[in-house]
């Protein structure tokens, strides 16, 4: 396959997948139970969301492995199993998506802090990251995605920790953004200004924001990063914040609402498209549909 | 006094051992451990808490000052207690059942120490039986629960539904919060208060306690 920032320097939008976790939550996972632990027991839910999100048009299928680093998975005695959580989880996008789909190695957040304000040091958080890195970079992936962070410090190791696994693959970096009264601001108090120079100096080719608050926040944190940063942007907004019906959970932005944002994020210049949670196959069909009428390459 | 304002100032900055040091200093002038927790330690919070809410600082700042709070606080705690003086109203306080997201709730748990409340932390993965049993027990009349799930938040309602069926309902109240969680869906399933973050937390408590 075509390199993916070969593909974005020519001026092509590309569409990443939607949800992961609350497509599995829909599926049965259980409360309390990690989502990662489904790459072992049944991958055969992980092909058929990729099969769902692969047919709805994206470009881009994620990995089920956004808490697949050790320091997370310990949360739940798994940690032991993360060359197998998170090979299991690539194989499983592989089988469905051959070379028709670029696959996206996922990283969340470890759920730890780093000193001094947590008891994670540096070096141990740095380890984390290296070992989910090797992990799925050797189950072969085509790019890398360290998403949803809210500590730069944090986001800065991971980044390392995949260039160092993969010097060649296309590393994305996203953090998660609160609107204040000042502006938008992670929860650690880092800013679009600070990130952009941080993250690239760590290595990323990407850069972004996913998760937060809806679509409509999304298109300003986009223009905000596009005051920044004028390479490959990734924006993958949830379908706005849940609500409860009759007991489920549900997301109130429509795949309507997402051809509309879609468009908006077109407008600036924004490279690679997707949803987060909340989003359905759906959405991915509305923004695919969106793309391809206004995002087709500029030069042909 | 200058040593409280000091104390207090320590505090803001997030220095431990200054704190620590001063605590120790006001002790040994003879000031009541009372007045150095009210005019020093929480007075820095009040402060900190405030610049948190205008998003002038951020987690990261509020950790280093809340540690610098405890230093303190370890040092009064036996004062207080043989003075038998106890705090403003006690929380019980958690994150749900199948939840493992401790950072906001602990967020929540700093501030309300640092209003001058008592708050009896359940820690993660905590039980609708443990919230309803701990409030018996410690006889606080408000639960604080944190969901950053959207699979947990169900949880919450277990909690409010248990209240109701052990008559409890009305005198434990509870206060919800988290980020998937909102004011519609504290109405829905019955809870007395929604905190959108740690800063309107610490009001709901307030207005809950204080009118009690």
């Amino acid at each position: 396959m075509e390199r993916i920032l070969d593909r974005f320097a020519r001026g092509e939008v590309l569409v990443a997948d939607g949800a992961m976790g609350t497509m599995l939550m829909a599926m049965g996972l259980p409360s309390g139970q990690s989502p990662e632990s489904i790459n072992l027991q049944r991958p055969d839910w992980l092909e058929d969301i990729a099969r769902r999100y692969l047919e709805a048009g994206a470009d881009i299928l994620q990995t089920n492995t956004f808490g697949g680093s050790p320091l997370k998975l310990a949360l739940y005695g798994l940690q032991a199993l993360t060359v197998a959580i998170n090979a299991a989880a690539v194989a499983a996008v592989r089988r469905v998506a051959g070379e028709r789909a670029y696959i996206a190695a996922s990283c969340g957040p470890s759920g730890r802090l780093l000193e001094p304000y947590g008891d994670v040091s540096e070096a141990e958080m740095a380890d984390n990251f290296r070992r989910q890195a090797r992990a799925l970079c050797e189950a072969g992936v085509d790019l890398v995605c360290v998403e949803t962070m809210s500590d730069l410090r944090e986001a800065v190791l991971a980044v390392r920790a995949f260039r160092e696994a993969a010097p060649d693959l296309a590393v994305a970096a996203t953090l998660t953004f609160d609107r204040t009264s000042r502006g938008f601001f992670t929860i650690m108090g880092n800013t679009v200004a600070e990130a952009v120079p941080a993250l690239t100096g760590a290595g990323a080719d990407i850069l972004g924001s996913n998760c937060g608050h809806g679509l409509a926040t999304m298109v300003e944190i986009a223009a905000e990063f596009r005051r920044h940063w004028t390479g490959p942007l990734l924006i993958q907004a949830n379908a706005g914040l849940p609500g409860m019906r009759d007991g489920v959970p549900f997301w109130p932005e429509t795949p309507e609402d997402f051809a509309a944002g879609a468009t908006a994020l077109l407008a600036l210049r924004v490279n690679l498209i997707g949803g987060c949670c909340g989003t359905t196959p759906a959405h991915t069909a509305a923004i695919r549909q969106a793309v391809d009428r206004g995002g087709r390459p500029r030069q042909l | 006094m200058e040593i409280l304002a000091n104390i207090a100032t320590a505090l803001i900055g997030g220095d431990d051992p200054m704190v620590a040091q001063l605590t120790r200093e006001a002790l040994n002038q003879g000031l009541p451990a009372r007045r150095i927790l009210d005019e020093g330690l929480i007075a820095g919070m009040n402060v900190v808490g405030e610049q948190f809410k205008s998003h002038e600082i951020f987690l990261p700042d509020v950790l280093l000052a809340a540690r610098a709070m405890y230093a303190g606080m370890d040092l009064l705690k036996p004062m207080l207690a043989a003075q038998g003086i106890s705090g403003r109203g006690k929380v019980v306080l958690g994150t749900v059942r199948g939840d493992l997201h401790d950072i906001g709730k602990n967020l929540v748990a700093i501030l309300l120490r640092g209003a001058g409340f008592e708050v009896i932390d359940l820690g993660k993965d905590v039980a609708p039986e443990e919230f309803v049993a701990a409030a018996r027990r410690e006889n606080a009349t408000l639960i604080g629960m944190s969901a950053l799930l959207t699979t947990t938040m169900p949880v919450m309602k277990q909690v409010v539904d248990l209240l109701r069926q052990e008559g409890l309902h009305g005198q434990i109240r509870t206060i919800i919060g988290g980020a998937p969680v909102s004011a519609e869906y504290a109405r829905e399933i019955g809870a007395d208060g929604y905190a959108y973050d740690g800063a309107s937390a610490v009001d709901r408590v307030k207005e809950y306690l204080e009118a009690h």
